[in-house]
């Protein structure tokens, strides 16, 4: 066990701002999966334990962090059949539209983007992750049954290579180069 | 049946990947936390992680950041002869600013996202790209979000027969 910090190291979360970069940099990669991971990281940057824990609440706290947890391959559990759902929806009408997909269990994302006529005309976007092909379009018909959205043109752009897959990276300094290197699958499906 | 089915997972990998894609606790024990709830060791959980990391079930644990106040980050999509695609899309992922990178049924097939430090790094990194790769990018950065990935629940009872 180590030892307890001192009360003042208790009192402020305050890190440098190259300290500040550092912890960005390092949690990008994941934590540490050791028994006390936010002390693992102080180390890292040269910080106590608390001054990592509290930086990571305020960064939450300030939605710059808007999950955080296990992040998953869902491919490797199965869900191989991951359709991206264009929308080309009246302007007067996406608000109305987004609301109704967001509120669907199946939709795991749902966001507004420009058109770009005239190869382009679809400004909504969603995600379904599904066991198969067949799951995921019946699920996309029963939505737009329910919801009476039929009559909006839609593309179903399923994936069926992933070449990369993992977190983004904003950090300019690459503090763990070796916990960076891409985890390029090249996972057929289908 | 796909291979993935082959990977079958114990009680307590089902139950982490369900109750923890997010809220992980942070706090100086987190994993000890974890142990309690699921009535396991703290030592259990970890290696129990650590399998699913070796497995490539889990990419990582940790944070998924808002797009717009971590940085500048957009969606992007090259239309590519399929006949170049795999070519194309190794050049794309040399680019340490890309992160997702999939082949999409589309005449633009080769979807990518994006990520720098600010909205400058992000339009050269968009240029090199189209430079080196000799095709144009439709850039499509998120104007709003709706619905933002929180994760979501895995059903692994369909092809195992184990329910949680």
């Amino acid at each position: 066990m180590m030892a307890q910090p001192l009360m003042s190291e208790l009192q402020s979360s305050h890190l440098t701002v190259e300290q500040y970069s550092q912890l960005f940099t390092a949690i990008e990669s994941g934590l540490p999966l050791v028994a006390q991971p936010y002390l693992a990281l102080a180390e890292q940057i040269g910080a106590s334990e608390e001054q990592v824990i509290e930086t990571i609440k305020e960064w939450q706290q300030q939605g710059l962090i808007r999950r955080f947890g296990l992040v998953i391959h869902h491919r490797k559990l199965g869900y191989v059949a991951n359709a991206m759902v264009v929308w080309d929806v009246a302007n007067e009408d996406i608000e109305r539209v987004a609301e109704l997909l967001s509120q669907q269990k199946v939709v795991t994302l749902c966001y507004r983007r420009p058109r770009f006529l005239p190869h382009w005309p679809y400004n909504l976007f969603c995600m379904i992750h599904g066991k198969n092909r067949a799951q995921v379009l019946a699920q996309l018909d029963e939505i737009c049954r329910v919801n009476k959205l039929q009559t909006i043109d839609k593309k179903v752009l399923f994936s069926y290579k992933a070449y990369k897959q993992r977190g983004g990276r904003y950090s300019n300094t690459q503090l763990n180069k070796s916990a960076t290197s891409t985890a390029a699958t090249t996972t057929r499906n289908k | 049946m796909m291979s993935y089915s082959s990977v079958n997972l114990d009680g307590l990998s089902q139950k982490l990947i369900n109750a923890y894609q997010k809220g992980f606790p942070v706090c100086s024990r987190p994993f000890l936390q974890l142990a309690e709830r699921f009535n396991c060791s703290e030592q259990e959980v970890i290696e129990c992680l650590e399998q699913l990391q070796q497995q490539k079930i889990l990419s990582r644990l940790g944070p998924v950041l808002d797009h717009k106040k971590a940085g500048a980050s957009t969606l992007a999509a090259l239309a590519v002869p399929a006949e170049q695609l795999d070519e194309i899309a190794e050049i794309v992922n040399k680019f340490e600013q890309v992160n997702h990178n999939y082949a999409r049924e589309h005449d633009y097939n080769l979807w990518f996202v994006a990520t720098a430090a600010d909205a400058e790094g992000l339009k050269q990194c968009l240029t090199n790209i189209h430079q080196q790769t000799g095709f144009e990018p439709l850039v499509l950065p998120m104007e709003k979000a709706y619905h933002i990935d929180l994760g979501f629940e895995i059903n692994f009872s369909d092809h195992h027969g184990e329910k949680l």
